[in-house]
């Protein structure tokens, strides 16, 4: 991506961002869950990068405008949100160490592209394009229906993290109480891709070797990965087509008469095209024995797993208290901003269209020009509104469950 | 709750108390603590029900700490609960069911006191009484068990019909029932609860879950119990915390509660009978160099050779070690004897003067003439830090980890105590556990004498006295000495 490698990210720019475009009333509306101020926005941890890495934990805010102007005072390269406390994350050090607690924080998933790596040919390392995207929205559909089906959570917001990933934050009353152990559960149980690089079968799911898949793992593949399998994997990404790739699937087999077959006849044909190395292999099982064949369509089920379930960064969504980056914040490497992202339309998402802050501040400059005064709403000029609106209807979504929770309340007594 | 209760002690005695309620206070073994006992508790009671349950807490605590598995866990538990804290089934013949009950309830609730006050404390607390309580629940009668689930409403609802078909299939695969009962036709009982009640069995992907709804299988509701058992215990602990201020006004209780909680810290929960032992356990001055060396902890190690070298001890370790050897069975005319020679450099005049007294005192003969117990672990880890000058104290918690090491080889390596033992005690003394350290010194040392990783001091218990150290360290002495006299029987013989 060149030419965001030379995007401008100079103090005046992120201030001029800060101070003309970033929705700070959608943030706060998003996190607070009601008009008026309430704990969940006055107790939150916000943290701030500053220009050469000094990070600034537990600042908060009682209103949006208080946030902004903080913001803009202090200039942050970009800033983090973490849990809701017992107290006023700034007043911590005047209140007992007891009385300062994290007790409530959005449930948050993060799925970065490194960890695909080894199973994506297109790019490596840092960069992205929109081939090994698709990886990043077989993840995305598979967990927000996974969690929506699964754990009955409805408040699900995407967001792109500006460069290789995207990140989830998920809203509902008990999703925010959850504890650690509650959180650590779940990330348990949606968890399938374990294990190292040194780790060759990095999925064991099954009860007992030839167990039925779990349901919520059966029903992912049959309306999800058995289609992004051959289409990711085998068309776009051609992984098969790399000696090293295929030695490594090969090795998923169990030993015997069909694994070593179909290793003589790619070792004369190495480069042979992914499909075609796939379709060997179903042709290969077919005509194994009937103790084998059994065995072996499992592993095809396993393969598939391993190769496209969602890899998922763990340690992210544990803890209570781990600080995210903020939807909306610039992200220092490319310019573009943190957007949130519609999970029905991911599929057509691009991250190289994704607006910089350059290229918005430019949109701005040829619409308007500049009035004295703060300017609350500029981003509706530019190409960040459907983004904006995106949010702002999320978090409508969320203070129209606490109007409801809310009214259910008045009228029980 | 103990309000009332402890501004008027001994009002009541513990046995009209049974009486008065022998019939239907305690249906069941298990309890769910969700109330407080409400009937009057002498303070003495109330001491001796916290300290027994905190003995046990502390077993399990350890055992933790030691990576013994479930199983082992299980027996070293049973084991003490029948010394401190029995807890019978309504078939028990000739038990008085409803006092173990009532102890078992009012020992909870004491120690829900003492604990509360800090998160660790509520940690570790919560950690302990959910592993005794499913060992209760594991060791319980299946028919009592099932009356007692039947009184407590748990929140969870049956799956009716219509669900189970629906979801035949995935209940099935997400809980395949036992190899035993496959294939077997009757539709096993399902219960419906919110996922984040039974996280350990969502963590393992071992339900069926819909909506947010967990979806349990009949022979895995123990999950589910325990999950709740933790769940109000740690909203409990939150509500007695808010509640304890008022406490502080009596001044009884405070103390009490401090020394419980510390003695939980400590890793230790009770007082070593201060009693001397039987008679013919009697030891003279002569014999106390040799007892140091094979049967002494290493504190009284430590102090025996200070007191070698030094020929003297400054006060809170002739307290130390003096009442030590009271209790191991030293007269007071050998006491005497013993500590005169070895301030052998003090004239007699001097002698007499400062020291004879308190030593006469230390034995109940002079002054108030009071029985004083030996130091317990927790004491000595506890109280009295010592200064640089000072030779008591545990010398887990006290020496630097160098001077720990070298001691540690230098005092036991003839017992067999090696280089490659040191990680493993030292891990513990890293992470708080002196006792944990002492017990496997114990075991290292006596393994010769067939103990075990695990055995501690017998039982699978861990130190928590000196003099309880040096009394099993002598009583395996004498069974194995009486084992070789029948060797060699043997050999005479053929
Ligand atoms: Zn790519």
């Amino acid at each position: 991506m060149p030419a965001a490698m030379q995007e401008d990210l100079s103090p005046e720019v992120m201030l001029a961002f800060y101070r003309r475009l970033y929705p700070f009333k959608s943030l706060f509306t998003w996190l607070n869950h009601e008009h008026t101020p309430t704990k969940q926005f006055i107790n939150r941890e916000f943290a701030f990068t500053l220009a050469g890495d000094v990070y600034l934990r537990y600042q908060s805010f009682v209103t949006a405008d208080e946030m902004k102007k903080q913001v803009c005072q202090m200039n942050p390269t970009r800033f983090e949100i973490g849990p809701v406390y017992s107290a006023r994350p700034r007043d911590r050090k005047t209140v007992r160490p007891t009385a300062f607690q994290p007790q409530l924080r959005e449930l948050v998933f993060d799925i970065d592209m490194t960890d695909y790596d080894s199973i994506r040919t297109c790019c490596q390392d840092a960069a992205i394009c929109a081939r090994c995207w698709k990886f990043i929205a077989v993840a995305v559909r598979v967990l927000d229906s996974s969690i929506r089906d699964q754990f009955g959570y409805k408040h699900l917001l995407w967001v792109y993290s500006g460069r290789r990933g995207i990140h989830l934050w998920i809203s509902d009353a008990e999703a925010m109480e959850l504890t650690d152990e509650q959180r650590r559960a779940l990330v348990g149980w949606m968890t399938v891709i374990q294990g190292g690089k040194d780790m060759v079968k990095k999925v064991n799911v099954r009860r007992g070797a030839a167990g039925p898949l779990p349901p919520s793992l059966q029903a992912v593949v049959d309306s999800y990965l058995k289609f992004a399998f051959p289409d990711i994997i085998l068309d776009d990404q051609n992984l098969f087509s790399v000696r090293e790739r295929w030695e490594e699937m090969l090795k998923l087999l169990p030993p015997g008469k069909v694994r070593n077959e179909l290793q003589e006849e790619w070792d004369m044909d190495s480069e042979r095209a992914s499909a075609d190395k796939w379709q060997d292999m179903r042709d290969a099982i077919k005509s194994a024995d009937s103790k084998e064949k059994s065995t072996l369509k499992l592993v095809v089920q396993d393969i598939v797993l391993q190769y496209t379930y969602p890899r998922l960064d763990a340690e992210v969504s544990k803890h209570r208290n781990h600080l995210l980056k903020a939807p909306f914040c610039v992200h220092p490497k490319t310019g573009r901003v943190c957007v949130p992202v519609d999970p029905s339309d991911i599929d057509n998402f691009n991250p190289e269209a994704v607006p910089t802050v350059g290229q918005l501040l430019q949109e701005l400059n040829n619409v308007v020009t500049e009035t004295e005064g703060e300017h609350h709403s500029d981003w509706e000029k530019t190409s960040l509104k459907p983004y904006v609106d995106m949010m702002d209807k999320h978090a409508q979504a969320l203070m129209e469950e606490v109007r409801k929770t809310k009214r259910g309340a008045d009228l029980s007594w | 709750m103990f309000k009332s209760a402890h501004r008027k002690p001994g009002q009541n005695t513990y046995a009209s108390q049974v009486e008065k309620y022998s019939t239907l206070k305690y249906p069941h073994r298990l309890n769910f603590y969700d109330r407080p006992p409400l009937d009057d508790i002498t303070i003495e009671e109330f001491e001796i029900c916290a300290l027994d349950r905190l003995r046990l807490l502390a077993e399990i605590e350890s055992s933790y700490a030691r990576n013994r598995t479930w199983e082992e866990l299980k027996q070293v538990a049973l084991k003490q609960s029948e010394h401190y804290l029995p807890l019978n089934s309504n078939t028990a013949k000739n038990k008085n069911i409803e006092a173990e009950r009532r102890k078992d309830h009012i020992g909870h609730f004491v120690l829900r006191l003492a604990f509360c006050r800090t998160e660790e404390l509520r940690r570790r607390f919560v950690k302990a009484e959910l592993a005794l309580f499913k060992v209760r629940y594991e060791s319980d009668d299946r028919a009592e068990r099932e009356e007692f689930l039947q009184s407590r409403d748990f929140g969870w609802d049956a799956v009716d019909d219509a669900e189970l078909k629906m979801y035949a299939e995935q209940l099935a695969a997400a809980s395949p029932p036992p190899m035993s009962q496959a294939g077997g036709k009757a539709l096993e009982k399902y219960y419906k609860v919110r996922w984040t009640r039974v996280p350990d069995l969502v963590e393992k992907r071992r339900v069926f879950l819909k909506g947010g709804m967990a979806y349990v299988p009949a022979r895995e509701q123990s999950s589910i119990i325990f999950e709740e058992f933790q769940r109000s215990l740690e909203k409990s602990l939150q509500l007695t915390l808010k509640h304890l201020p008022r406490l502080d006004e009596d001044t009884r209780i405070v103390p009490l509660l401090d020394n419980l909680s510390q003695g939980f810290m400590a890793g230790i929960s009770s007082e070593w009978s201060s009693a001397p032992e039987a008679a013919g356990d009697e030891i003279t001055a002569d014999m106390i160099d040799g007892l140091a060396r094979k049967h002494f902890p290493m504190c009284m190690r430590h102090l025996h050779e200070s007191l070698r070298r030094d020929k003297h001890l400054k006060h809170h370790g002739r307290l130390q070690y003096g009442l030590f050897l009271k209790v191991l069975g030293l007269s007071i005319d050998e006491a005497i004897v013993f500590w005169r020679r070895s301030f052998s450099t003090m004239q007699d005049d001097k002698f007499n003067k400062e020291y004879k007294y308190n030593i006469r005192h230390s034995y109940g003969l002079e002054g108030k003439r009071a029985n004083y117990p030996a130091r317990s672990c927790q004491q000595i880890l506890t109280s009295d830090t010592p200064g640089s000058q000072d030779s008591h104290g545990c010398p887990f918690r006290h020496f630097s980890s160098e001077n720990l090491q070298t001691g540690l080889l230098s005092m036991y390596s003839s017992q067999g105590l090696g280089a490659s033992d040191l990680l493993e005690v030292m891990s513990y003394v890293k992470n708080g556990h002196y006792h944990v350290a002492c017990t496997r010194v114990f075991e290292i040392t006596h393994s010769s004498q067939g103990v075990k990783k695990g055995d501690g001091v017998g039982n699978g218990e861990s130190v928590t006295h000196p003099n309880q150290y040096a009394s099993r360290s002598r009583e395996l002495e004498k069974s194995s000495e009486s084992v070789k006299v029948e060797g060699d029987g043997d050999v005479t013989m053929g």
